[in-house]
């Protein structure tokens, strides 16, 4: 076990080191001058300007810069924007909003999700059955920005169930409500429809029949010996979907302007703000990436044959 | 835990006595499969009854009805899309199939249970194995965790897996095949049931294990005094075990015997044609008759007996009436309408 | 004791199994037997062919050019002298309905083949080859997996010159390449597992062992079989990827003005969303409904293939 999560770590560093990369090239590539504005209307001093490119290794070919930049990160160092302004101090006011949002559609995903999941399964076919798999087929099939925007309007503006938006820079888990469920709709369908696939399938196993024979009560034969088992894909689902979620944020957020992550990198890159896009996305990929960790490990528990030895 | 010949039994209020030691009375069982392509009639009016202390196997061909048989009396077959049009099983005199459904779920376990044959599915393969059988005292007795923990190890020990009590947390997949069936037998077992119903047990397991598995349910049979069903395709691992045999074809049976009556003698050309493809130290170089031909599909079973299209003795009389399960002989019944010549032959 | 069987078939007794002896059925020609019989499959079938019908020859649909504006019938209602009304601009709803469909077909399409090509050869390289090339390669894909799809396509989209901007085939051509490089992975992890899950086959082991170059093994033997689940995630992904395009546009990265998108449509109409619903919900509705039709095929042929769903 300790080897595995060893050996896992180690295969982490390259994939950290390529993601990191090609988000760094990226923004290195991304067009217009830094030092455009700096100065007032006028074109900067020379001496101001080579300060300026010394601060941030703007001389420096491509891997120099990278390189640079991964040495600090190594230290836990985010480096500054342009403005000056610590990224990591940035990071540390928006994450926390980010992952609360992202737990939050998590939580909602996964209560619903299985439940109408486990409501359709025992029932194939059925009234519910349908009316589930025709309505999670819509969520689907409808954008996220286009369900961002509906429920603002209905839920929040017209009915006034939820906040509309965001409002001070604390956001509250009832302001968060809609957005995590806005942000969660995507998913919820696709956990219900793999519960249900997934119980569908296992109540036509040996060992459900087994426990049928044994004399189980339904409920337990469904509810513990098919559920167990059907639910070990679905967790594993939910746990790569953090990493999605995370990402899916930048609309949410956008819609319900709400002083997250996804937000911030989306400013940051329309004001070309690379420092700020490099460090946050960083962010993102090392938590995708734990978690990715996590549910492998957690699949070994659940799952006593597959053994990480 | 009682090997008197009558053993009454109850469960909460209900209580089951075997009326003269007989357990179990199948009486004009069908049993139809209603799917998009049409109707299979995968039953067709079969009956047997099974006595204290008794093993019965029941033998046929994939698709004979053999093991829809067995998950008919179990109850565990999937209703759609299998419906039971008529007949009667009945255990200890009372209906199983017009019997409410929690008093039903209540034989399952301390009354009639099963083994299946291939151990590594029918075992859910998420939890330990002790816990698996522990599961039969906790929901049936209401025993706490130890206590059904305990009584796991017990009959784990009693089928003869070496290390019990060190392996009860262990997980299927970590088991030999003859090691998780016995575990299956164990989990059978665990209530001391009055019937067991063995289906194909063997058919998964190396032939020395298939012995040593046989071995272990006669042992358990007698020292329980349980009524045994064994569903099997295969005439040479009943031999030792059974007392009588039902030969099933297309859904009915077809032959009905004592075990040494019926290898001496059969009395259906079918059965007559399985004797024949069993190899047999004395007939050393000579070919096996195989059986030509294969099974009626369900949907369509032809006109008078369904064994004519394969048989070598059909007349035109086989092509157009179906020949009833009669009497032959003392004690020996047969669907033939030659069945004297078959026996004579 | 084992021989003294009867005639035991292989296939475990069932009595569901009433096909008939000998009927002996390729995997495609089931798929499509079973398909036929699937409504859903025609109707995702219907509703593509008018969608790609819409995208090809809008012509045919509507005579109303879309970007001719008329500003004095601006924010007007469905059936006051269109179908669908007009927008902010004066734009004629029905028309840039018509006329949206081509970008989302075109990146659908285009990136839908791209990811296929991209991601199907890497993955049965890496497959067929396994060892250190398979590991490479995986580890590859893993740190463009690692990037979420939107973001890294926004900022690879920003981050390209302006050349790109030029015309509109080069812009769709922009996103369309966005999100091949970031869509290209999921589909190599599947090809890769299939053609591993194939390899160690009989037939192929024949093959090998006969001298069959790789290039015929894969071709004859380890493609037929490893494409099924390929075909049902690309088709679905398909109808992801005309929701990703929307979404780009909708953020204003993706295609931009004049250039015509339900994304951009659907971003203009969303401020005027209180007074002026249907500028949104037809751009929407045509949206989801596309979207839906490609879903709805992916499962239908899913269906159709896995047997176990009948």
């Amino acid at each position: 076990m300790g080897t595995y999560i060893l050996r896992r770590v180690l295969q982490m560093i390259p994939v950290l080191l390529g993601a990191t990369f090609l988000i760094f090239a990226m923004v290195f590539a991304l067009p217009g001058d830094p030092l455009a504005g700096k100065c007032g209307e006028r074109p900067c001093p020379a001496a101001y300007a080579a300060a300026f490119e010394e601060k941030y290794n703007l001389n420096d070919p491509l891997p120099i810069q990278y390189g640079k930049y991964i040495g600090n990160l190594a230290q836990g160092d985010f480096g500054e924007t342009y403005n000056g302004i610590k990224v990591s101090e940035q990071l540390k006011e928006r994450y926390p909003v980010t992952a609360k949002l992202a737990l939050m559609a998590i939580l909602i995903e996964t209560i619903i999700g299985i439940i109408a999941g486990v409501l359709t399964g025992i029932r194939k076919g059925g009234f519910l059955d349908n009316l589930v798999l025709v309505s999670t087929l819509v969520v689907i099939s409808i954008p996220i920005f286009v369900i961002g925007g509906l429920a603002q309007y209905f839920l929040g503006v017209k009915w006034g169930l939820f906040p509309v938006t965001v409002t001070s820079g604390e956001a509250t888990v009832y302001q968060l409500l809609l957005p995590a469920i806005v942000l969660g709709s995507l998913s919820v369908a696709y956990v219900a429809r793999l519960t249900r696939t997934n119980l569908v399938e296992n109540l036509r196993s040996d060992y459900v029949r087994t426990a049928i024979a044994k004399g189980l009560t339904k409920r337990r034969a469904i509810g513990l010996h098919a559920l167990r088992n059907s639910l070990i894909p679905v967790i594993t689902f939910i746990g790569f979907d953090f990493g999605a979620l995370l990402g899916g944020a930048i609309v949410t957020e956008s819609i319900f302007n709400i002083p997250g992550v996804g937000g911030y990198i989306f400013r940051s890159i329309r004001s070309r703000d690379g420092a700020s896009v490099v460090g946050a996305v960083t962010v993102l990929v090392l938590v995708y990436l734990v978690v990715n960790l996590i549910v492998d490990l957690l699949y070994g528990l659940l799952d006593p044959r597959i053994s990480h030895d | 835990m009682t090997t008197q010949s009558t053993k009454t039994r109850s469960q909460g209020e209900f209580t089951y006595t075997p009326e003269d030691g007989r357990l179990l009375e199948v009486e004009d069982l069908y049993v139809e499969f209603h799917t998009a392509d049409g109707v299979a009639t995968a039953i067709n009016g079969v009956s047997f009854e099974l006595n204290q202390g008794e093993s019965l196997a029941i033998l046929g061909e994939s698709g004979s009805g053999k093991s829809v048989t067995a998950q008919a009396i179990m109850g565990i077959l999937d209703m759609p899309p299998a419906v039971i049009p008529q007949g009667h099983i009945r255990y200890c005199g009372q209906d199983l199939l017009t019997m409410d459904p929690e008093q039903r779920r209540k034989t399952r376990g301390p009354e009639v249970s099963m083994i299946f044959q291939d151990a590594l599915s029918a075992l859910n393969p998420v939890f330990p194995v002790g816990w698996q059988i522990a599961e039969m005292f906790r929901t049936h007795r209401g025993m706490n965790k130890s206590d059904a923990l305990e009584q796991a190890v017990r009959l784990m020990e009693r089928v003869q897996i070496p290390g019990a009590r060190d392996r009860v947390k262990a997980y299927p997949h970590q088991f030999s095949g003859g090691m998780r069936q016995r575990i299956m037998i164990a989990v059978a077992i665990a209530l001391d049931p009055a019937v067991l119903i063995a289906d194909e047990p063997t058919t998964a397991l190396d032939v020395t294990v298939q012995a040593q598995i046989m071995a272990l349910l006669e042992e358990l049979q007698e020292e329980r005094q349980m009524g045994l069903i064994l569903i099997t395709h295969d005439l040479g691992v009943v031999a030792d075990v059974a007392d009588r045999i039902a030969v099933m074809y297309a859904g009915r049976l077809v032959e009905k015997a004592e075990v040494t009556d019926l290898y001496a003698n059969p009395a259906h050309p079918y059965t007559r044609g399985l004797l024949e493809s069993i190899p047999r130290l004395d007939q050393k170089g000579q070919t096996l008759a195989a059986i030509g031909g294969l099974p009626p599909n369900l949907m369509r079973i032809p006109p008078g007996c369904p064994f004519n299209p394969r048989c070598r003795m059909a007349q035109d009389v086989c092509r157009t009436d179906l020949p009833p399960l009669r009497e032959v002989a003392p004690g020996r019944l047969s669907a033939c309408h030659f069945a004297e010549e078959v026996i004579d032959a | 004791m084992t021989e003294a069987t009867v005639a035991e078939t292989t296939a475990p007794s069932d009595p569901h199994d009433t096909s008939d002896e000998g009927e002996v059925r390729s995997l495609a020609s089931d798929a499509w037997r079973a398909m036929r019989h699937n409504p859903l499959f025609w109707v995702s079938a219907a509703m593509i062919l008018v969608f790609v019908l819409m995208a090809a020859f809008p012509s045919l649909f509507t005579r109303t050019d879309p970007n001719f504006a008329v500003l004095a019938e601006s924010r007007s209602k469905p059936g006051e002298g269109t179908w669908f009304g007009r927008d902010l601009q004066g734009y004629d709803i029905y028309a840039r309905c018509i006329y949206g469909a081509r970008a989302s077909i075109l990146v659908g399409l285009f990136t839908t083949t791209g990811t296929v090509l991209v991601g199907g050869t890497i993955g049965i390289i890496a497959g067929y080859m396994g060892g250190w090339v398979d590991s490479l390669l995986s580890r590859i894909g893993d740190v463009f997996f690692a990037i979420p799809l939107l973001l890294g396509a926004i900022i690879f989209l920003v981050s390209l010159p302006e050349f790109f901007n030029n015309n509109y085939l080069l812009v769709v051509l922009k996103v369309v390449v966005a999100l091949v490089v970031l869509g290209w992975p999921s589909l190599a992890r599947l090809m890769r597992s299939s053609v591993i899950q194939v390899k160690p086959n009989d037939y192929v082991q024949a093959a090998r062992a006969l001298g069959a170059s790789p290039l015929r093994v894969i071709g004859s033997h380890i493609l037929p079989n490893a494409l099924a689940p390929m075909i049902v995630v690309a088709t679905i992904n398909l109808g992801a990827y005309i929701a990703a395009e929307a979404t780009l546009s909708f953020l204003g990265i993706g295609l931009q003005a004049p250039a015509i998108s339900w994304g951009i449509d659907i971003s203009s109409a969303i401020v005027g969303l209180r007074t002026t619903p249907h500028m949104l919900f037809f751009p929407s509705l045509f949206l989801s409904l596309a979207v839906l039709a490609f879903i709805m095929l992916g499962d239908a042929v899913r269906d159709a293939l896995d047997p176990k769903n009948r």
